[in-house]
Order: structure tokens, then C-alpha cells, then sequence
């Protein structure tokens, strides 16, 4: 099939997006930068004040480390703590290039690992620095007191995760993310007690203030009494997660949002690569139609667990246990016989797509359909045995069990793909800077280490690598150039941005319309999941676009939200977050429509090998994509930053 | 598996309340609720009809409803998290109800954690509890490799089994003193259990419990209701490993 090349108009931005990736060799790019960065002496660091929005891995771990050299941290979260920050709920484990097992590891295979799983769509020296920082990380925990899973010698065990042929998974049962994340919250902790961070809870984040061009504050809302605040600070750091609930059902927590990095989109900074979505292959399948949320079954089972679907589509009812080994297809085991049910989450993902839509699925009908395949541990357990696999797994069979009412030890698991993580986010230098000086993205919510496709156990790596090591060093660069606190919420843009606030809230409350903020949400979800999914089209995308416009329109209009503005107003919060979605739905589909090319998790039906991969293009597409923000009702402009390769050649990714 | 999916219809008895105010019961009825939602699921029906009426929607605290962030709460018929054995209330599912059931859903219950609205309660005193020393005192950089130090697989997993809790606040709900030695054991034994947290785990035992005396906790009188009911099922010896510890320091001054 043929596009036009191109399938949509928009215009090209004149903002430069400088990636500032230093020269030199790319194993001392990290070593010489930090020798080259400005420093900011201690006695001088207790002047500046950062502003820190998140607390989770990326934001806990940012606010502690810079108050602990000094500076003095606002840190805030909308859940009712610190400790509950999303990135709580990562199951299977955190990468890094320890070669603890002697397989073969090393900071280069983990660089290259990373760049080739994001099908070479992430900057070579961000990644190889992830992978350099990778083996502090686990040192720094472990003297924090993570609990890590240890062999009967007393030292670190690991495990294998999909993309990789080494064991370089460190984990702690199937809750790393909790562990993690709590040992950032001590550390947080300490600092709190110490008076160096004030933290603000129950709160969200409405805009950004900028000032002279450069991010000089924020805007907040307390949600508890409703009260608008203004927080001035020498630098934001935005560190505020992914945007998967734009899809309405994903393995995100319920409050996960995109308000803050669209709302520092409108105030100027670059929207890099929002299409680059990862619908991960192992979640528990949709039951029903008021399901709230999708559960993820870590990755870590497909190391044990063998995917499946009958040969046949006549056999798709059938108990599974009558269904004879011969007429079962073990469709990754024969396509990707290297990598096997171990491939990458894209690779998987779209595979299982291609078996169910073949009428090969498995588990109850959902809306015509059977949406499932097979994940079984028959095997592993007539192998190891089960009380190997409950020593592994227990957690994650027990959570399978409660949510599904079946026994994974006696039947075999059903999964479907759900969305999980989204690579795309703000753009970000070396120094993960925004275009607007000032502005600091880490973690999910910036788009720069994992290309179009993130393998498993590299989020919890990449935010710690942001919070921990990169930040304290790199933002020192930016305040050394700044006058300590040379601005407060006495200039004139807090007032405006605050107004502001306080008027989209009204206004939102005199809609008193019929539908709630939830049937919104929902019907945009469906949307994007058809449209802007596992499988993209030209057609559908650009249909997609006028759907989102028409419900955006209905939803100023015709928007259910009551209650008041200075009370605990659930749905005012939600709605909120559903008026942000709706507009940065349309940004993804143009961002999927603009990219003819297939790539990582960016799947456009229209480009494709004869075999249903993926098909890049990488001399038209080789760049990172980055939005700008031109005013409500106008196509926003791409700027571009170009992609080179010096260490890894581009390549068709194969996991054969 | 699905295919044994049955609707309900039940009534709610739910405690409503403003800040500040006094708090009260309102029934609602819960109409084809499927078996296969969780009971918050239920719950979004239930609102969804609410703001359909022009009515406030109950609040309740919940985020990633899969059990582990801990923001879930909810007495249920009188037991906290509901009726299941170690499970949160975002993986409690509406199979575990029957047709015409009464439910009764109030939110947490103790001096320490103060209504805010409806079902959601205040929770920072745990934060503050952790802020008195729920920590190993040691800065990001600098630290030696991982595995440097090996730590015996039975003490990892010690350590571990008391890491699980996810300070939802059960314990002190379930508690007839509002206790909340249960979550400053999990805490405090996790790190007992560690060569890194053994440093300071007299003294760490001792200022969590003096911080959560003064945020309005009760003292334990080993009732173990906050074991039968942690949804992490985290096991009462966290508790006298930390009593010990706490004696130590309080008692014999010892580091």
C-alpha cells in the first residue's frame, strides 16, 4: 500500500532543538561533561529554590538528592503521599550492566541493547549514559536498604527480561517499583525532617509560569480546599509520568495524567514523540464494560510462562488442557526462535494482535471477539516445580487469581495487550533542559532514553539514572548562569497564569451540562485505542482527529461536573484531566500521522515488511519529532531533531 | 472465569461527611452490578448515577487499583478492606457479594487520621511517622558495590516479607487502640534485618514511636486485629522485633 507522502499539513517551527550531546568519545561523553558543567558552591546552593512536580522514582529521587547538596526543594504530588507515586506499581525488576552472572554484559551491550530495542529512534549519548549510571543505581539501593532478591550465597540474584540475552535484572519479588520507590521516599523522608524539602501533597500542578522566557514558577490547586497557589523557584522539574490514560483503560493508576507536561506544552516547551506508546503483551484481558482499569502480569513470567493460541479457530472454546501439543501454535517460539516468548514488548504485542484477529484468540467474547492468548506454565511446572514458580511468581499467580476467579497453576493464564508506557514526552538537551531554560523533565514524562520502544525493567532505571546522577549535576549548569531567586509570585505572570486558572475552573463548572466527566474520557479512550494503537492507519488517524475535535466541542458544552471549586471536588480534579486529554488526543494522532513510517511501538499499517514487521524510514523519519504550541484551534509546528548513529549502525531490528 | 458472571443488586448504607461537619449515612440502591467489577468499580456506577442526578459523588481515595499503591481504604460491613484475606479494596471483587446484600461502607476510623471528605481520610501522619527515622541515613553517591556486603537469602527475605507494606493504614482501622506499631514494625523491621539499617535501629524504633504517640496513635495491647486484617498480611513479629529494639533504646539507653 501506497501514502501520499504527505498525509497531513503542518507547518515547520524555527525553534532549534539542540540536543547539546557532548564531543568526544561516547564512553567519556558523561565523564568529561560533568567535568565540564558549571558548579554552583555549596554556600551559594542554599540561595536557589527547584520546584519539584512528582514524587515518584524520577521526582523522590531528584527532590532528596538536591536537597541533600543543599539547595531547597518544593516537591509536590496529588496523591495523599509521596509513597503512592505510580511508579510503585512496577512488578518485575530494574536493569543494569553489573555482569554479576558473567554472561557477557557490559555498559556498551546495555547501550546497545536499549538503542536497538527503541528501534533506533533515541539519542546515543542519553542512552549510554543510562547505561553507565545503570550500576550506581544498584549500589546506591542497596545501601538505602532495598530489600533485592539474593541467592543462598547472600549475593544479588537477577533475571532475564524480553530484548535481552543476558541476565541483568535485579528485582525484589514482583514489587521492585514499590521497593524502589520506597527507599526514594526515605530518603525524601530524611530531607523533609531536615526542613530542606517542603513537601505539598494533594495537589496539582495547572500551569507553568514563565518568565523573560525562562521557567520561573508554577501554578497549583490544593485538593483538598480548592485554593490556587503560586510557587515561584529557580528551576521546574517536571517528573509527572507518562499520558497512557489518554486511552481511558491502561495499566496506569487512575490519577495518572497529562495536565502538567500539555500545560508546559502550551506555555512553549517542545511535545517530542507523543505517538510512541508501548501497549505491553501481558495484561489480564478486558471483561466488561465498566471496567476501570487494566492489570499488567509482569514481564518476568514470560521467562517461565510459554504464549500460546489453538492452530485452529475452531478449537478457540475448548478447555486448553484437551487441546493436543500439535495443534497449538507457540506462535513466538516460531516466528522469533532466538528470542522466543522473551522478544520485545512491541514485537510481542503486535504478534498477539495478528493471532486474535486471525479468529485464533482465546477466553469469552468481548464485544464479537475473543481478545486473549494463553500464557502457560505447565511446563515450567512439571520442570522446576511448583514451588520454583511460586517462589518466583506467587504474588503474580495470587493477583491473576483474585481478578480472574481461575487457578494459573492449574489453567493456563489468558493475556491481552494493554497500554503501559509512554516513551514520548517533553523534549529534553543532554542536560534534560527543555527548550525553556529552566525547565527540567525527568523520567516517563520525558521522551529521551527509549526511543520508540522501551524494554522491560528500563523505566525503573531511567527514572532513578534522571533523579539520582544525572540532575544534581547537570542543573547546577543552568543556576550557576541564574541570580538566585530573581523572581517571586509578585511579578505579574503569576497573577495572570493564576487568573487564568481560576476562570477555566468556572467555566467549567457553569457548563452543567448532561454527560459526565467519565463518559467523556471513555468515549476519547475508545478512539485512540482503535485509531491510535496497536495498528495505525492514515485513514484512521486522520478520522481520529476530526472524532477528537467534534467530542472536545461536546465537552464544553455539555459536561456534567457539580460540586464547588473551593471544596474536595472529585470530579472538578477529573474533568480537569479530561480537558487536557482531549486536546492532546488530536496532538498524538497528528504526530502518528505525520511519521509514515513504522517504528518500535508506532505501528502504521501502511508501512510494513512482507513478513509484518515493522518497516522504518530512516531517511525521511531518522529525527525526533518536536511540537510547538501555536494557539487553541491551530495545527501546532514540528521542529526536528536529527538522529545520528556513530557507535550502532542503523539496522532492521531482528529478533530471529 | 467470566462466563460466570451474574449481576447483583444491592443497597449502600455510605457514611457522607464535609470537612469540619458532622458526618452521617445515606442508602443508595447499587443496580446490575456485575460480578466481575471490583468494588470500586461499583462504586463509579454508583457516583456515575449520583452526578447523572445533579448529586455530589461519594469520595473515596483510590489510584493504581491493583493493590499495591496503598491510597484504597474503606470499611467494609464493618472490616477493613472488606471481607477477603489480604486484599486491598480495589481487588476486592463483587463475586464475593450476593444479590439483595446490605453493605455498609464507612471510611477509616482514628483520632490520627481526620475525615476529610466522605470516605477519604487524612494519612500524613504515616508520613510523618517514616519522616522520624524510616530511613538509612546515607546520601545519593558514594555508595560501595551492591554486592559487597552479602546478605544471607533468610534475612533478604525477612526483610523483604516486612518491605510489603503498603501503608494503607488497615492496621490502625482494624485496631480497638487505633495503634499503628504494625506499619512502624514494617518499616523497622525491614531495616533490622539489613547490615545497612542496623545502625540506627535502636534509635529509629524509638523516634517512630515517640512521633506516632505524638500524632494521636494508640499504644498496642497485642490485640493482632492489625495482622488479621493488613491486606500484605505483614506477620506480628515486625511488631516485637521493634518493641525490643524500642526498649533498648528507651529503656537502656542503648544505641
Amino acid at each position: 500500500m501506497t501514502a501520499s507522502k504527505s498525509s497531513v499539513d503542518y507547518p515547520l517551527s524555527d525553534v532549534k532543538l539542540e540536543a547539546k550531546s557532548p564531543s568526544g568519545p561516547i564512553a567519556d561523553k558523561w565523564t568529561k561533561h560533568k567535568f565540564d558543567s558549571k558548579l554552583v558552591n555549596p554556600a551559594n546552593k542554599r540561595k536557589y529554590t527547584v520546584l519539584v512536580v512528582g514524587s515518584g522514582l524520577a521526582g523522590a529521587s531528584a527532590a532528596s538528592t538536591l536537597a541533600e547538596l543543599g539547595y531547597n526543594v518544593h516537591c509536590f504530588c496529588y496523591q495523599d503521599s509521596p509513597r503512592r507515586a505510580h511508579s510503585i506499581a512496577a512488578q518485575g525488576g530494574i536493569n543494569a550492566a553489573k555482569n554479576y552472572q558473567n554472561d557477557g554484559d557490559s555498559v556498551f551491550r546495555l547501550f546497545y541493547d536499549t538503542i536497538k530495542g527503541g528501534d533506533f529512534r533515541a539519542r546515543e549519548a542519553n542512552v549510554h549514559r543510562l547505561a553507565e549510571v545503570s550500576r550506581n543505581i544498584i549500589d546506591q539501593c542497596v545501601a538505602q536498604g532495598v530489600p533485592f532478591a539474593r541467592e543462598y550465597g547472600g549475593q544479588l540474584a537477577n533475571r532475564s527480561f524480553g530484548g535481552a540475552q543476558v541476565s541483568r535484572t535485579f528485582y525484589a519479588r514482583g514489587q521492585t517499583g514499590q521497593q524502589l520507590l520506597l527507599g526514594a521516599y526515605s530518603s525524601l523522608n530524611r530531607q523533609i525532617e531536615t526542613g530542606k524539602v517542603k513537601m505539598h501533597s494533594r495537589t496539582v500542578m495547572l500551569d507553568l509560569v514563565v518568565v523573560d522566557g525562562h521557567a520561573k514558577g508554577i501554578i497549583t490547586r490544593d485538593l483538598v480546599t480548592g485554593k490556587i497557589e503560586s510557587w515561584a523557584g529557580d528551576a521546574v522539574l517536571l517528573c509527572t509520568g507518562g499520558y497512557g490514560n489518554v486511552f481511558y483503560l491502561s495499566t496506569n493508576a487512575q490519577g495518572c495524567n497529562v495536565t502538567a507536561t500539555y500545560r508546559a506544552y502550551k506555555r512553549g516547551a517542545a511535545f517530542s514523540n507523543p505517538c510512541y506508546t508501548q501497549i505491553h503483551p501481558t495484561c489480564i484481558p478486558v471483561h466488561g464494560d465498566q471496567q476501570s482499569k487494566l492489570t499488567l502480569m509482569s514481564e518476568s513470567l514470560r521467562n517461565d510462562g510459554r504464549i500460546w493460541v489453538p492452530l485452529k479457530a475452531e478449537d478457540c472454546g475448548k478447555d486448553p488442557a484437551t487441546i493436543k501439543e500439535e495443534d497449538r501454535d507457540y506462535y513466538l517460539e516460531r516466528r522469533y526462535p532466538a528470542f522466543g516468548n522473551l522478544c520485545p514488548r512491541d514485537i510481542a504485542s503486535r504478534a498477539a494482535k495478528v493471532v486474535c484477529d486471525e479468529g485464533r484468540g482465546v477466553g469469552p467474547e468481548v464485544n464479537g471477539q475473543r481478545l486473549g492468548v494463553y500464557l502457560d506454565f505447565t511446563d515450567a511446572i512439571r520442570e522446576k516445580g511448583r514451588a520454583d514458580i511460586e517462589g518466583k511468581y506467587g504474588n503474580l499467580f495470587d493477583m491473576y487469581a483474585k481478578i480472574t476467579a481461575e487457578d494459573p497453576y492449574k489453567t493456563p493464564m489468558r493475556i491481552y495487550p494493554a497500554v503501559h508506557y509512554t516513551m514520548g514526552g517533553l523534549w529534553v538537551d543532554y542536560n534534560l533542559m527543555s527548550n525553556v531554560p529552566g525547565l527540567f523533565v525527568l523520567g516517563e514524562a520525558n521522551f529521551s532514553d527509549h526511543g520508540a520502544n522501551r524494554l522491560g525493567a528500563s523505566a525503573l532505571m531511567q527514572g532513578l539514572s534522571d533523579g539520582y546522577f544525572v540532575i544534581p549535576s547537570t542543573i547546577a549548569s543552568y543556576l550557576a548562569s541564574e541570580k538566585p531567586a530573581r523572581v517571586t509570585t509578585a511579578h505579574a505572570a503569576f497573577t495572570e497564569a493564576s487568573t487564568e486558572a481560576s476562570t477555566d475552573i468556572k467555566r467549567l463548572l457553569s457548563i452543567k451540562g448532561k454527560r459526565s466527566p467519565r463518559e467523556f474520557h471513555k468515549a476519547l479512550g475508545q478512539i485512540m485505542w482503535d485509531k491510535c494503537g496497536m495498528a495505525r492507519s492514515a485513514e484512521g488517524l486522520t478520522g481520529a482527529i476530526a472524532d477528537i475535535k467534534k467530542l472536545r466541542a461536546e465537552f464544553w458544552e455539555n459536561v456534567n461536573v457539580g460540586g464547588d471549586a473551593d471544596t474536595f471536588n472529585i470530579n472538578l480534579d477529573y474533568a480537569q484531566r479530561v480537558a487536557d486529554f482531549l486536546e492532546f488526543g488530536e496532538l498524538m494522532c497528528l504526530d502518528a500521522l505525520h511519521r509514515n513510517e513504522s517504528c518500535g511501538g508506532h505501528f502504521r499499517e501502511e508501512y510494513q515488511t512482507p513478513e509484518g514487521e515493522a518497516l522504518r524510514n530512516d531517511d525521511e523519519f531518522a529525527y525526533v519529532a518536536g511540537w510547538l504550541y501555536r494557539g487553541a484551534d491551530k495545527t501546532p509546528a514540528l521542529a526536528k531533531e536529527p538522529l545520528q548513529y556513530e557507535n550502532i549502525k542503523l539496522a532492521q531490528r531482528s529478533y530471529k | 472465569m467470566s462466563s460466570a458472571e451474574k449481576f447483583l443488586n444491592l443497597t449502600l448504607h455510605v457514611w457522607r461527611q464535609k470537612r469540619g461537619q458532622e458526618g452521617h449515612f445515606e442508602t443508595y440502591p447499587a443496580k446490575k452490578i456485575s460480578t466481575d467489577q471490583s468494588f470500586l468499580e461499583m462504586l463509579d456506577v454508583v457516583n456515575e448515577g449520583l452526578i447523572a442526578a445533579g448529586k455530589d459523588p461519594i469520595a473515596f481515595d483510590h489510584d493504581c487499583r491493583e493493590g499495591i499503591c496503598g491510597m484504597c481504604s474503606l470499611m467494609i460491613n464493618g472490616e477493613a478492606h472488606g471481607p477477603e484475606q489480604g486484599t486491598t479494596t480495589c481487588q476486592l471483587h463483587m463475586r464475593h457479594f450476593h444479590d439483595g446484600d446490605e453493605i455498609v461502607i464507612e471510611p477509616w476510623r482514628a483520632k490520627a487520621f481526620p475525615v476529610i471528605r466522605d470516605l477519604v481520610v487524612d494519612r500524613s501522619s504515616f508520613d510523618r511517622i517514616q519522616q522520624a527515622g524510616g530511613y538509612v541515613s546515607v546520601n545519593a553517591g558514594g555508595a560501595p558495590d551492591a554486592n559487597a556486603v552479602p546478605i544471607s537469602k533468610k534475612e533478604a527475605d525477612l526483610a523483604m516479607d516486612a518491605a510489603a507494606c503498603i501503608g494503607c493504614g488497615a492496621c490502625v482501622a482494624a485496631c480497638p487502640n487505633a495503634s499503628a506499631m504494625l506499619f512502624i514494625g514494617a518499616k523497622a523491621s525491614q531495616f533490622r534485618h539489613l547490615p545497612q539499617g542496623k545502625p540506627e535501629a535502636k534509635q529509629r524504633a524509638l523516634n517512630m514511636i515517640t512521633r506516632a504517640d505524638k500524632e494521636g496513635f494508640g499504644s498496642c495491647r497485642n490485640h493482632f486485629e492489625c495482622e488479621a486484617a493488613c491486606p500484605k498480611e505483614i506477620p506480628r513479629r515486625v511488631m516485637a522485633e521493634t518493641f525490643r529494639d524500642f526498649t533498648a533504646a528507651a529503656l537502656l539507653r542503648e544505641d
